[in-house]
């Protein structure tokens, strides 16, 4: 399996019956195709809705419905549209329980980097400093390193998209936790091993007593 | 008075210098008709207030090619790398806000507030140059109104009242820049006659606009 997919599909495992969650670009949109089946997640699109849908067929897209990518898409049975002060309200008031989102750098104190690199990139923070101040949980789906570099760090070098709000880093290699008590490596994929993911990662974690194998 | 005029005359009010906020996430809820009569006009220097520059030749990305903008507040400038270009060659100066912060610090400007408190951007480069408070142990930044001389908006279906109907995720931005604007122009693209809107569906109250331009 693409460790895309791998990544995913793990974080995927971490939504819940009812859960509204707001699914980043890129690797994080993967996620809606790996949720448990039988269970009800709400999918939110800062851009004013909830409850969205997939890619709509080829000839049917809606120019009037896209993600937060600009990309069509469709809503679902019982969706509901907004404006954009609603729709940040919904984020920063709580009532979203989960956002997955990528990472340039993330720390042991739960800092997170992901909107700028000075002088290089500068797209803009978009919803993402609204998103992971006001989600009850968030997640980071992130490969490992960036060209071999460590990506976790012990204290993030790019300007904060928000300071000590990361809840779960989810990696091709493991899962970590953050938490007051320290980082913890809870899951661990099976072609690794703890070595291994020392040698790649700049922060300090501690190792869980029971420490799971991620699924493939 | 009719509300109804013609392209020209309804842009009479954007010249050289002026504010003017348009709506639109990539492209979705922006009045194209409206947009292309500003790159047609080549008024220049405007400062402009929007979420993204969404992509070259699309929405607002057309005023961005053109070279009409001299100041742009926006939460998201990624995927239009023309805009960019132009901040880093200093021909556009950019200041880039959480979307949230962005739509709040809109509707406070049409809704009579002195400003917000937000958790939006504590601990990063966001919070420079803002009064900090905290209240019962929470951290929060002090945002103010933003209001502009002229917004255009676009409206799925209008009355000749300037009552407002915007179809699926095409309202973000609008609802809030038509009460923040001294003249407020709309871009039907639907006209209808009055009383065609039920008024329980209508989302922006006519009371807010001045003009209405026949979208293409």
């Amino acid at each position: 399996m693409d460790i895309r997919e791998r990544i995913a599909k793990r974080v995927a495992k971490d939504l819940e019956d009812g859960d509204i969650v707001n699914l980043g670009i890129g690797m994080p949109t993967l996620v809606a195709n790996y949720i448990t089946e039988g269970i009800e997640v709400i999918l939110q699109s800062e851009n004013g809705f909830v409850r969205m849908g997939p890619a709509p067929e080829e000839g049917k897209e809606d120019p009037d419905i896209v993600n937060a990518g600009g990309v069509p898409v469709t809503v679902l049975e019982g969706a509901a549209y907004f404006d954009s002060a609603t729709s940040f309200g919904i984020i920063r008031g709580g009532h979203v329980d989960a956002t997955v989102l990528g990472a340039l750098q993330v720390d042991q104190e739960g800092n997170l980097a992901n909107w700028m690199i000075p002088g290089k990139l500068v797209p803009g923070m978009g919803g993402a400093m609204d998103l992971v101040v006001g989600a009850k949980k968030v997640i980071l789906a992130m490969e490992h390193t960036a060209k071999g570099k460590p990506k976790i760090l012990r204290s993030c070098t790019l300007p904060l998209t928000a300071k000590k709000e990361v809840d779960l880093i989810v990696t091709e290699m493991g899962v970590f936790e953050i938490t007051p008590g320290g980082m913890y490596l809870r899951e661990i994929a099976s072609d690794t091993t703890v070595e291994k993911i020392k040698e790649v990662t700049e922060a300090e974690f501690i190792v869980d007593d029971n420490l799971i194998t991620m699924e493939d | 008075m009719s509300k109804v005029v013609s392209l020209e005359e309804a842009l009479k009010f954007v010249k050289d210098g002026t504010t003017v906020m348009i709506p639109g996430f990539m492209g979705v809820g922006t009045p194209e008709t409206l947009v292309d009569g500003l790159v047609d006009k080549k008024v220049k220097d405007l400062f402009l207030i929007c979420t993204d520059t969404a992509r070259p030749n699309v929405g607002i990305g057309k005023l961005i090619a053109s070279g009409q903008i001299k100041k742009l507040y926006a939460s998201h400038i990624g995927t239009n790398p023309e805009t960019g270009k132009m901040m880093n060659a200093g021909l556009i100066d950019v200041t880039l806000i959480p979307q949230g912060t962005l739509a709040e610090r809109i509707r406070a400007g049409g809704a009579g507030l002195g400003g917000f408190l937000t958790p939006t951007g504590v601990g990063t480069v966001v919070e420079e140059g803002k009064q900090k408070m905290a209240l019962d142990g929470k951290e929060y930044l002090l945002e103010l109104p933003l209001r502009a001389d002229v917004a255009l908006l676009r409206g799925s279906k209008v009355d000749k009242k300037g009552n407002v109907w915007y179809n699926a995720a095409t309202r973000n931005f609008n609802t809030h820049m038509a009460t923040a604007a001294d003249v407020v122009i709309v871009e039907a693209r639907e006209l209808l006659e009055v009383g065609e809107i039920d008024p329980n569906n209508v989302m922006t109250p006519g009371i807010f606009v001045d003009y209405i331009v026949k979208g293409e």
